[in-house]
């Protein structure tokens, strides 16, 4: 018989509003078994844990019921307490009376029922537990960041920092990400590319990183500490180890019309290219799609010009298998697509531009050499329009976002900032909702927009734009303040579109079994507490996958990711979940069905000695699991046809105890 | 009659829940007959929430609104503000006992300029 | 008897996986979503571990309801928990109908830890249909009554 402790916890008025603690914590104490039994403010405080350790000691207690919130919030805190009373931590049960009683039911009496019987059902199961020991796995001391942006460049040199090796897994021909495009970064307005370029620099350089750039994450397998992944690196069908980046071959390629997707569009590359001048690694790439050569056999121009014979028609996709002890995502964000936005115009008129085609419009590396002129006629604009909201913060109606994109407000504050700089005889308009600027300097640089600049702020969204015939935009919009209908004539509509995350993020989330909330965002194991880390042991989040952050936020957010990643390869070993199935090789009869269900292979068949009844010895084949890679799910407990198979922690007679109690309530 | 029962009536008969407008003015921004209104669509939306009924409801603004539901297709929080324009004009319909206008007078009062949308909502609006 | 119609509390135990719909739950608690007390959880690691013996032993011991949920198809934690616990309660569900346990008092759904409302929302629902049907006297093990 057990002696069993229970502490049923106030959790403030949280629980005791709703609850009768003192009604729970009484009525407890007359369960068998139960030896002592009380109630306190704050169980999770030092000195609620203090009041456990010294029941624990004082009532030599074998089992422990906390009564408090759920076990996903304090299970650790508590199990850590009675390991330091010296009991088994996994002798300690948690009922959830706060999540899934005091703050679901406004009735005491129906409240304080509902705790007693979820008590009942946690002191039943602890009559059945049995005290567990943790086994141990090594830790290969190896990252992978997934998505080689800002963030992904941030982690992965903090990681390399501390002397770890990084693997960094990009999709496009290079590293950089979205910041490679942008012109200016708020509020200093120092040039994206002069603070972002000497660290993709680094990253080449530093010795500890690898770059897989044009390279995609096939698949993942294992458990924090042992990722085992498949990379697929793309053929570029150029030999990265040859090829300079002298850039000739770009040049005499005569596949010319293809869409430059670093420009966004707005004007063409070859066939062969190079993203940007300060590529890393600065390769060739050859767009198979369009490619002469690859398409039909017929050029091979690239190859005769490229005087290191780098070029390579027959070029494969190649797997590459690694080893990883953890895994940062860093895969970022897209602009929305705004072809459902029929009043701006926006697949009408070349004119009407997204706010990262604008930024490419006024970049010095950009399609028109940094001089702003309108898509259309190369002409330089007069009047500019801002619209702001362009899809975020819309009731979900299939063409929005329900979230803030956060950034758009700070960059189009940026944005007028810099044409009115540039363009004194422009008139700039912002029509805005709110205008959202937390951030260190971030409101100054706003105000300074419109105090120094003179940049229109307007109150109120834009209703329409039309394109006219000579090529004007006639922007429809509402001044809210002034509660007047505005038109006005503009050379260049400007939409800040809201950003999502990266397509291929919720692929990836499956293969890592990481969790997303229902915008395909990255949920963190804890929004305040933990949010850099995913719920799944090993997977870190940094960047925008996880949710709308700007540049400095990026940036210290990957730097927490990458201290977390650092601290979990710095261990040598890691504890496992001692919450693992086992067989009862007496009862087992080798059938297999439970080696067919086990998603990770750790059942396996021996042929073991055993002694029989009889006195005779039979060979008899059994399964047994392999502690290290079982993770517990309990899909062979149930597959198991003679019962054999049983899990540490969620016994079949655990959960029936549960069950019993739950359902014996008249 | 209360005013309580007023926007009662008119939140029940549009089904529109004021309290989702984001007060961005993309209704008004849209509106093609703003300058015809003394209250145009986002002020309805916030005058109802408010409860300043009598004021919309002596308008001439619920005449003016020529129902084309471009503040509805393009409101981002979906509040839909011509339904409570047409469910405040039903109101006032309502509690004057009788039709505002005859179907039967309509056409004497079309003229060249009116858009053809027009002619179509003034059936649905005069009718009830 | 119409007064005990009325008053009629069902008893509804819900198995709820770990890594989301126990999450969900929680969710539900910590956005204040109110649903029926007469729903308990167990928590369980996956929606794979719910032995069928589990829902018999429920039915056997007076429960009204029972309910399974785990995360979405795709999203198991362990991969491929969900889709086993969607077999082994189709064939289960079936059984049981068979034997006079309507299938209105089973169910199966998918809940992730970010649909706090969606787990209110179904517990609610399903507090209400079991309400309807009444109460459970199929299966039920009269020993095991007070």
């Amino acid at each position: 018989m057990q002696r069993i402790g229970v502490f049923v916890c106030w959790c403030g008025s949280n629980i005791a509003a709703t609850v009768d603690v003192a009604a729970v914590s009484d009525t407890l104490k007359n369960e068998p078994g139960v030896v002592f039994s009380t109630n306190y403010q704050y169980m999770c405080s030092e000195s609620g844990q203090n009041i456990l350790k010294d029941a624990i000691r004082d009532y030599q207690l074998t089992g422990v019921v906390i009564c408090s919130c759920s076990p996903r919030m304090h299970e650790a805190t508590f199990r850590k307490a009675a390991a330091a009373a010296g009991l088994n931590p996994y002798m300690v049960e948690i009922a959830n009376i706060r999540e899934q009683c005091s703050w679901i039911h406004k009735d005491k009496a129906a409240g304080t029922e509902k705790a007693i019987i979820l008590g009942r059902a946690a002191i039943a199961k602890v009559h059945l537990n049995a005290p567990l020991t943790a086994g141990e796995s090594p830790v290969t001391k190896r990252a992978l960041v997934i998505g080689g942006g800002i963030a992904g460049i941030q982690t992965a040199l903090d990681i390399a920092e501390a002397g770890f090796e990084v693997d960094i897994v990009e999709k496009q021909p290079t590293i950089g990400g979205k910041m490679t495009q942008l012109d200016k970064t708020f509020p200093t307005l120092d040039c994206a590319a002069c603070i972002l370029t000497p660290k993709m620099v680094d990253c080449a350089q530093n010795e500890n990183i690898s770059i897989y750039a044009y390279s995609e994450v096939e698949e993942v397998k294992g458990f924090v500490g042992n990722f085992h992944v498949k990379i697929r690196k793309k053929a570029r069908y150029v030999d990265t180890t040859k090829c300079t980046g002298c850039g000739l071959c770009t040049e005499k390629c005569p596949v010319k019309k293809v869409s430059n997707e670093f420009n966004l569009g707005l004007d063409n590359r070859r066939a062969v290219y190079i993203p940007f001048a300060q590529a890393v690694p600065k390769v060739a790439t050859i767009d198979a799609d369009h490619c002469n050569m690859l398409k039909s056999g017929k050029c091979g121009l690239c190859a005769k010009v490229c005087t290191a014979g780098a070029i390579d028609y027959k070029q494969k996709d190649e797997i590459i298998d690694r080893e990883y002890g953890a895994i940062v995502v860093a895969t970022g964000y897209q602009p929305i697509a705004l072809d459902k936005y029929d009043e701006f115009a926006y697949s009408q008129s070349k004119d009407v531009v997204t706010s990262l085609e604008f930024e490419r419009l006024t970049n010095a590396a950009g399609p028109t050499g940094g001089t702003l002129l309108r898509p259309s006629d190369g002409t330089h604009p007069h009047t500019l329009v801002f619209v702001q909201c362009v899809g975020s913060r819309c009731e979900d109606d299939g063409r929005g976002k329900s979230y803030c994109s956060k950034i758009c407000c700070m960059y189009t504050a940026k944005h007028a900032m810099l044409v009115r700089e540039k363009y004194p005889d422009t008139e700039v308009y912002v029509f805005y909702i709110d205008v959202r600027t937390p951030g260190k300097n971030f409101d100054e640089f706003y105000r300074r927009a419109v105090e120094e600049y003179g940049v229109h702020y307007i109150k109120g969204m834009v209703g329409k734009v039309a394109p006219r015939a000579d090529g004007k935009l006639m922007v429809q919009a509402c001044d809210l303040l002034a509660n007047e209908q505005l038109h006005i004539e503009a050379d260049m509509v400007i939409l800040a579109a809201a950003i999502e995350p990266d397509p291929s993020a919720r692929h990836l989330a499956t293969m890592l079994t990481a969790s997303m909330d229902t915008n395909d965002f990255f949920t963190e194991a804890h929004p305040k507490l933990r949010p850099v880390e995913s719920p799944t042991a090993g997977i870190f989040l940094s960047g925008v996958c996880q949710g709308p952050k700007d540049i400095p936020e990026t940036v210290s957010q990957a730097s927490a990711a990458a201290a977390k990643a650092i601290g979990l390869l710095a261990k040598n070993k890691l504890t496992c979940n001692p919450c693992v199935a086992h067989s009862d090789e007496w009862m087992c009869n080798g059938c297999s069905a439970c080696e067919k269900v086990c998603p990770y292979g750790a059942i396996t068949y021996m042929d073991k000695e055993f002694r029989m009844p009889d006195r005779t010895t039979a060979i008899r084949r059994v399964a047994s699991v392999n502690p290290a890679v079982c993770q517990g799910c309990g899909a062979c407990t149930v597959a198991c046809p003679s019962g054999a198979m049983d899990l540490d922690g969620f016994s079949n007679s655990q959960i029936m105890a549960e069950v019993d109690a739950i359902c014996k309530m008249k | 009659m209360s005013k309580e029962f007023d926007r009662e009536q008119i939140l029940r008969t549009s089904g529109v829940n004021p309290r989702k407008c984001m007060r961005c003015g993309k209704c008004s921004a849209t509106c093609p007959s703003y300058d015809e209104m003394e209250y145009h669509p986002h002020q309805f939306v916030y005058m109802v929430e408010k409860g300043q009924l009598d004021e919309l409801m002596a308008s001439k603004s619920i005449y003016k609104c020529l129902s084309c539901f471009a503040c509805v297709e393009r409101c981002p929080r979906g509040v839909e503000p011509a339904r409570l324009v047409e469910a405040v004009r039903l109101q006032v319909v309502r509690q004057q006992g009788n039709n505002h206008l005859k179907a039967n007078d309509i056409p004497a009062l079309l003229d060249d300029d009116l858009p053809q949308q027009a002619i179509v909502t003034a059936l649905r609006k005069y009718s009830k | 008897m119409q007064n005990e119609m009325t008053t009629f509390k069902p008893k509804i135990v819900a198995f709820c996986c770990n890594w989301c719909s126990y999450a969900g739950a929680d969710l539900a608690g910590t956005n204040r979503l109110t649903y029926p007390a007469d729903v308990k959880i167990i928590r369980v690691p996956c929606s794979c571990r719910v032995n069928p013996m589990f829902i018999l032993r429920a039915f056997q011991r007076g429960a009204d309801g029972v309910i399974i949920c785990g995360c979405h198809p795709g999203d198991c934690h362990y991969t491929t928990g969900n889709y086993y616990a969607r077999r082994r309660m189709t064939l289960l569900f079936s059984m049981l109908d068979f034997l006079g346990i309507e299938k209105e008092r089973t169910r199966v759904e998918w809940v992730s830890a970010a649909e706090g409302a969606k787990f209110a929302a179904t517990m609610n629902d399903f507090v209400a249909t079991v309400t309807k049907l009444g109460e459970n006297k199929r299966l039920e093990d009269l020993r095991c009554k007070k």
